[in-house]
């Protein structure tokens, strides 16, 4: 099956025609070594099948940035038979820049002209012939989304001949050297000698190193600029040849595209406006009071607000009564005391779904006559543990649907352009707030989103802050443990308590971009020079593929972690050391609750360890079982409850359990904050953990987990600490200096430590 | 009359003569047809007057002003 590799600038058309060309056959897979997308999939529509890969969106051949690298050796070294190199025709000059590097190369290449429809809409042409006669190879006028002229590109394509010697537009003075550098390249027997040797002449790191590259290097560009020199020719000939973007300027002074622009990144609006736009999306997915309906009837009718299910006489939906009353049961997915937002609708509509399967497979169970453990095993183990992840992906997909709308729109780039001097500050570039910023909503997306950034320790840098942004998931840990302490302790407000966490976890975040921007993670703020595409409106089956690819990542990498992290966990819950088993309610006797008395004293200097006495170790516990997914810390609260006082039922908001909790082991304010602050900074819920082994750099992923114990270790530590004995504040303080002073004086070269130079890897 | 494209006020238009900087940002530069004798319009600074967007080449680009420093510009 001859093979073709599709080679373009990001933002021209390529995924779009990828989509078109392979339909349902392509697949998703990530580079070897670098967490960028590999897309593969097979053209059926020709005389022959042929195998089609998608090339990372590219400017240039540089090696600058990982996909460059990726194109450029993929082309080199697994030689396909032949590249598609897709050309936005509204962007004739920079698109071409490309096009006349990859002709250089000894491979056959063929040139899809695409968006010709939109070049036309504007009263502009583009002679195609004449393109054709330049640059030597076939060009075909296509429109991906229309999916007009794709069977005579892919016939052309087929039909091209296997050989092709590079060719170059770069004459004048230029012509001698690249003759010289050539011939060097071509008796050491190197293929593509051409593509080398004008690479050799910009000084391109990689040719250099080749035997005698170098001090022919020397000779030839005798002190010049040959970089500059190059780039200028090629652009040059582009525009004294095919330079449409000056009348098609001058013709539309303000297209619709700069109107929408004016007004997105106003100068004194453009911040505000992102801020509304940003809360829309999170109400429109986590919202459980639709455009707050409910709080303002509410407020009109002297606090009563609209009735639930259960006011109505319906019983608290619990269980057991929505396979009783199945049209309730649906009718509450919308509406129970308040309309639901979307994203909040499509969770309920899914778990109840979900939920009907898992009570079907327990029915089957039963039938069976499986052993209790067996059961318990299938119900709470499996079942139980991939609903807990499962539950998140209608939340996850409508976040993910709002910002892809965002990213195709083009809207995404102009966010980066204004905050980009903010985040400046903190060593990053304007494009890491995207994925801080959904880290509230759910840790995953969120870590799925930085492969938009470019640079390897920025990326690694933000992912390991992520979970700081306390998720959906982390919430009623913070809403319980508060109500406990608002009951017991007497303090004024659950809400300000909940906000002061989220404000903790966000200075948490910084403090540690910055130290690891200064220690581990180092290196310049990556440069900020990127394109801002004209503003379009997406096309609804390019966000549904999007999707679909996300989901399909997500499900895939997610399940066999979390299935057998989640397993384990049951077993050690349900297990007493003599391989016994136990029921759910006798938590106490397990090997988990040894481990949990085993590690009590390790939480000591957070306050929740050796001095809660015998019953302390139900936090390490809650810890531990928050590690499947958060939700987990306060249904183990309820068991734990159930333990320490007999006859204690559950209640709906976990504060009941809290307040239990809290009064048999005499927990202290300062420990509750603590434990919050530790299960908020700690190692994520399994499904995030996967995400991040997938999405960090090779090599990351150890040390971002020892980061996440250490990190939520001192935060603890310093809580407790400060709270029961309000001076250590200035041991803290001394400490943090002294460890400041010591990473400036090391990173301006003033002292030297050699064990911490070891110990970086990178 | 040359100037520093990080210099410019919106709405000034000239012609880059020169790209200064190292390696990789110049590179960049180039690759992104910022290349001596292109034509370049400063179209807007953003909210907080860093970075700047560019229009040259018949597209919109944007940079940061220490990346602007290294772009001479004959207006």
């Amino acid at each position: 099956m001859k093979t073709f590799a599709l080679a373009g600038n990001p933002n021209c058309g390529k995924t779009t025609l990828f989509n078109a060309l392979t339909g349902s056959t392509a697949h998703v897979g990530n580079w070897p070594g670098v967490t960028v997308d590999k897309r593969e999939g097979v053209y059926k529509g020709g005389a022959e099948k042929v195998a089609i890969i998608d090339l990372p969106g590219i400017y240039s051949l540089s090696p600058y940035t990982p996909e460059e690298v990726i194109s450029r050796n993929y082309i080199l070294d697994e030689k396909p038979y032949g590249i598609i190199n897709i050309v936005d025709a509204t962007n004739l000059e920079r698109n071409l820049y490309l096009t006349t590097q990859l002709l250089e190369m000894d491979v056959p290449v063929i040139v899809a002209l695409n968006m010709m429809d939109e070049v036309e809409k504007v009263g502009d042409k583009i002679d195609v012939a004449a393109l054709e006669r330049a640059v030597g190879v076939p060009v075909v006028a296509i429109s991906a989304l229309r999916k007009k002229g794709i069977k005579e590109l892919m016939d052309r394509a087929i039909a091209l001949r296997a050989e092709r010697r590079g060719s170059t537009v770069l004459g004048g003075a230029l012509a001698p050297k690249i003759e010289r550098a050539r011939q060097f390249f071509e008796a050491g027997g190197v293929a593509s000698p051409l593509f080398h040797a004008v690479k050799m002449l910009e000084g391109d790191e990689i040719e250099l190193k080749h035997d005698g590259a170098k001090e022919l290097y020397t000779e030839i560009s005798a002190g010049q600029d040959m970089e500059a020199a190059v780039a200028d020719e090629r652009y040059k000939y582009i525009s004294a040849h095919f330079s449409t973007a000056k009348n098609k300027k001058e013709k539309s002074a303000l297209t619709k595209s700069d109107k929408a622009d004016k007004v997105l990144t106003h100068r004194i609006w453009g911040l505000p406006i992102f801020a509304v736009i940003l809360f829309a999306i999170f109400h429109l997915t986590f919202a459980e009071d639709l455009f707050y309906i409910n709080t303002i009837y509410s407020a009109a009718n002297g606090g009563n607000g609209l009735p639930t299910f259960a006011d109505m006489g319906y019983g608290t939906l619990g269980d057991s009564e929505i396979y009783e009353n199945f049209g309730i049961a649906l009718a509450a997915c919308f509406y129970d005391g308040a309309v639901f937002s979307p994203g909040v609708i499509l969770t309920n509509l899914f778990n109840l779904l979900l939920n009907y399967i898992n009570y079907g497979i327990g029915l089957g169970v039963e039938a069976a006559g499986a052993a209790e453990w067996a059961a318990s095993l299938i119900n709470d183990g499996i079942v139980g543990g991939i609903t807990a992840v499962l539950g998140f992906l209608p939340q996850i997909l409508t976040l993910f649907l709002f910002f892809s709308i965002l990213e195709d729109t083009g809207y995404m780039a102009r966010v980066a352009f204004i905050l980009d001097r903010i985040f400046r500050r903190f060593g990053l570039s304007g494009r890491a707030f995207m994925p801080m910023i959904m880290g509230f909503g759910c840790s995953l997306p969120a870590m799925i989103n930085t492969r938009t950034l470019a640079d390897d320790n920025e990326r690694t840098a933000t992912i390991r802050v992520i979970p700081f942004f306390s998720c959906g998931a982390k919430l009623p840990i913070l809403t319980a443990i508060a109500g406990g302490m608002c009951e017991l302790f007497g303090l004024p407000s659950v809400e300000l308590i909940t906000f002061c966490m989220y404000v903790l976890g966000i200075v948490t975040a910084i403090i540690c971009v910055i130290v690891m921007r200064a220690t581990t993670m180092r290196g310049a703020v990556p440069p900020f020079i990127m394109e801002l595409p004209a503003y379009h409106i997406p096309g609804f089956k390019n966000l549904m593929l999007h999707l679909w690819d996300k989901t399909k990542h997500f499900v895939k990498k997610a399940f066999t972690i979390i299935f057998v992290s989640t397993v384990l966990i049951w077993f050690l819950q349900s297990f007493r050391w003599n391989w016994t088993y136990i029921g759910a309610d006798d938590m106490g006797e397990s090997i988990l609750a040894s481990v949990g008395q085993l590690i009590q004293p390790l939480f000591t200097p957070l306050g929740f360890g050796s001095q809660l006495g015998s019953y302390g170790w139900v936090f390490a516990v809650a810890a531990i079982t928050g590690l499947i997914a958060k939700e987990n810390v306060i249904s183990t609260f309820t068991v734990l409850a159930a333990m320490l006082v007999a006859g204690f039922e559950g209640t709906e908001d976990g504060i009941g359990e809290a307040v239990v909790m809290i009064e048999a082991t005499g927990m202290t304010p300062a420990a509750c904050i603590a434990f919050i602050m530790f299960n908020m900074t700690t190692i994520p819920c399994f499904a995030a953990v996967a995400t991040a082994k997938a999405e960090l750099p090779a090599g990351k992923f150890g040390g971002t987990l020892v980061f996440w114990l250490v990190t939520s270790y001192l935060v603890g530590t310093a809580i407790y600490t400060v709270g029961e004995w309000w001076w250590t504040i200035f041991i803290w303080l001394a400490v943090a200096v002294a460890a400041a002073a010591v990473i400036i004086l090391h990173n301006t070269g003033k002292i030297k430590l050699p064990s911490f130079k070891a110990k970086r890897k990178s | 009359m040359t100037k520093l494209l990080s210099d410019f006020a919106v709405g000034q238009r000239g012609r880059i003569t020169k790209v200064n900087g190292d390696g990789a940002i110049r590179r960049r530069l180039f690759d992104m047809g910022v290349t001596p004798g292109a034509d370049v319009m400063l179209r807007k600074k953003a909210p907080l007057g860093d970075p700047l967007e560019v229009n040259l080449r018949g597209y919109e680009l944007t940079l940061r002003k220490v990346e602007a420093a290294c772009v001479e510009v004959e207006v």
